[in-house]
């Protein structure tokens, strides 16, 4: 990045610094963790172990696109853990409905995230409510109708084929289909990102909205429909773990909300929205991803993984996520 | 304008907190099958302080703007520590609340650190800090387990003069010891002013940083306080990820029907208490009316959501479209 005068765009060398920093040190600490996992067992860089943690990173991935899609606007998405839930149980849920449930079980699941996510959209769009704010209720919201469907037991409703298929299932030969998954969600987040109206418009509101309004963008509805999305891919998310566990469970989505923001925060996305590349994210979710594999390799204990994770994602912060003094 | 006017522009969301909480409270007393007796007092008084600490500890880092995600954690590492160390004779209790509690301002201090010196964002901040103290936690208690001091704990949590609820009395000590100087200091006025507009009162030269570390310290230790409570009603150390979300999630509800602006410079720790009564009151009220438990999450949800959509009304002041950001 020209110009840039933060501690680690000063260290950089020359030929890297058109890069965002932050990419470039994710990237940096992806081989550092590869290479510390290679000393300690010769098997990590094996391609199945990769592929392995490539297929576990990509439900991460996809919920990350999301996450990244809201913090670009400078606002945040909590309600990520019980969307998520909610995407897998209500796939789930249609499953049992015989065959024309099966075939609609991946898009209930996703409409009932994007449902969720349309009202965390429409009352920070429109009413103005603080995001953190509103999707912590439309959470509470969501646990409180999962626990009353399910009378507080996990659910015997279990994952169609077609979505065991989309997280297991091999596609290409060795390469898991839900990292192709990825894939695809990621070439569309980058398109959306970078050759849309709608992508600049969300760079722009997350810089001033006020001066995105003035620019003539309808940002209440770009806000709104960002929000659909993210509860959307959380969903979907939640679909793929689902599919992967072949049933969903209550707390299956507790476990990602903490490492989708950490994932787009070290990316170098900034929190306060409107700088962030999907390179950056895709960097942070692979980062994450190693980082737990590797500590339960070491056979840390979780609440020592607990301690580290919260430990490395102040410590990466520090480097480059600072802000300028007012 | 004469004086009053301005004490009840300033007080009147925590106001409107105190009405919200008789009415939910007359409601659930008149319709409580055993009446308003001193032993259904005791039992909400009981549930009700532990929120009431939380809400306190969070309504102080919200006035200055911040936003404090770890204060379940912090609730939840207290709760860990204290099954350990709160035992024993009346010295080494003692011993063991001092710990308990520094402990806590110790972890407002790293917050508050982080975020004044680290200059990173709050919400990012404690999210990454509360796993960490959640981490610690979980290493005290592997397994919940644990012990109290008994005597204490009864005392603690019963009935003083024999009808007056002592966490009551507690929680009432905690406000004059904290809240009242705090609120009264230079540094209590600049987290207001710090909240209201940083710049604003940087140019002042009011003790900004003080201020908002000030508030980050006391957090940890109001949440502390609340986990030593909760050890006096279960007897036991428990490092419950979820009952430590479900905490964080609480405060900020009781936070916003308290009154406490989210935007900073609003509100009192007073309201967020009452917020955090009338927010456990209405958890309550479906049991009197014999609801099914399962129905409760739901129920709170709800609420919660309603409580967060008044702010909405203030849109119908707005007269310019450019206010709307």
């Amino acid at each position: 990045m020209p110009g840039d005068t933060t501690f680690a765009g000063r260290m950089m060398p020359g030929p890297l610094r058109r890069f965002d920093p932050a990419v470039v040190i994710a990237f940096c600490c992806i081989i550092v963790l590869l290479l510390v996992g290679a000393l300690y067992s010769s098997s990590f860089l094996s391609p199945a172990y990769l592929l392995q943690q490539m297929k576990v990173a990509s439900f991460l991935g996809v919920i990350a696109t999301g996450m990244m899609l809201v913090i670009l606007l400078g606002q945040i998405d909590l309600s990520v853990p019980w969307v998520v839930t909610t995407g897998a149980m209500m796939a789930c849920a249609a499953a049992s409905f015989g065959a024309t449930g099966s075939a609609l079980a991946i898009p209930v699941g996703i409409l009932c995230g994007a449902l969720i996510g349309l009202a965390n959209g429409f009352a920070t769009a429109y009413l103005r409510i603080p995001s953190m704010i509103i999707t912590l209720a439309t959470n509470a919201v969501a646990q409180g109708l999962m626990v009353v469907y399910t009378g507080g037991f996990s659910p015997q409703d279990s994952a169609t084929p077609a979505m065991r298929w989309l997280a297991t299932g091999e596609l290409i030969p060795a390469v898991p289909n839900g990292v192709l998954v990825w894939l695809a969600v990621g070439v569309g987040a980058v398109f959306l990102f970078n050759r849309t109206t709608f992508g600049r418009a969300v760079y722009g509101i997350g810089n001033r909205e006020r001066a995105a309004f003035l620019s003539g963008i309808n940002t209440r509805r770009i806000v709104m429909l960002s929000f659909v999305m993210s509860g959307a891919l959380s969903a979907f998310g939640g679909v793929l773990l689902a599919g992967y566990a072949s049933k969903a469970a209550q707390s299956m989505g507790d476990a990602y909300l903490l490492p989708a923001i950490a994932a787009v925060v070290l990316g170098g996305t900034h929190v306060l929205g409107g700088r962030g590349s999907y390179g950056g994210t895709v960097a942070g979710v692979i980062l994450i991803t190693l980082l737990q594999s590797i500590l339960s390799v070491m056979q840390i204990d979780e609440s020592g993984r607990q301690l580290i994770f919260g430990v490395v994602i102040i410590i990466m912060l520090l480097m480059y996520g600072r802000q300028k003094v007012a | 304008m004469s004086e009053w006017r301005y004490w009840y522009a300033e007080n009147k969301s925590t106001l409107i907190a105190v009405l919200l909480f008789l009415f939910m409270f007359a409601i659930y007393a008149s319709k409580h099958p055993a009446g308003f007796t001193p032993n259904v007092v005791q039992t909400a008084a009981n549930k009700a302080t532990l929120l009431a600490f939380v809400a306190m500890a969070q309504s102080l880092v919200i006035i200055t703007a911040g936003i404090d995600l770890s204060v379940g954690m912090i609730l939840v590492l207290a709760n860990c520590l204290a099954s350990w160390i709160v035992v024993g004779s009346a010295v080494e209790t003692a011993a063991g609340i001092i710990a308990v509690l520094s402990g806590g301002a110790l972890c407002g201090a790293v917050n508050g650190l982080i975020v004044i010196f680290g200059r990173l964002q709050p919400i990012v901040t404690t999210i990454a800090t509360g796993a960490m103290f959640y981490g610690l936690a979980l290493f005290l208690r592997p397994f919940p387990g644990g012990a109290v001091n008994e005597t204490l704990a009864d005392f603690m949590t019963g009935k003083a003069f024999g009808f007056f609820p002592m966490s009551f009395i507690a929680l009432a000590a905690v406000v004059l010891a904290v809240w009242v100087p705090y609120s009264r200091s230079v540094i209590g006025r600049a987290s207001y002013a710090a909240g209201s507009s940083e710049q604003a009162a940087y140019m002042s030269g009011m003790p900004v940083r003080m201020a908002k570390f000030t508030a980050y310290v006391l957090s940890g230790l109001l949440s502390a306080i609340g986990g030593l409570y909760l050890t006096f009603f279960s007897y036991t150390g428990e490092a419950a990820y979820a009952s430590g979300n479900t905490y964080t999630l609480f405060s900020i509800a009781a936070v916003v029907l308290g009154g406490v602006s989210l935007m900073g410079g609003r509100g009192s720790a007073i309201g967020a208490i009452f917020g955090a009564l009338a927010f456990r009151t209405i958890g309550d009220l479906l049991f009197v009316f014999d609801f099914d438990p399962l129905w409760q999450p739901l129920f709170q949800g709800v609420v919660l959501l309603f409580a967060v959509s008044i702010s909405a009304f203030g849109l119908f002041r707005v007269r310019n479209k450019l206010e709307w950001f």
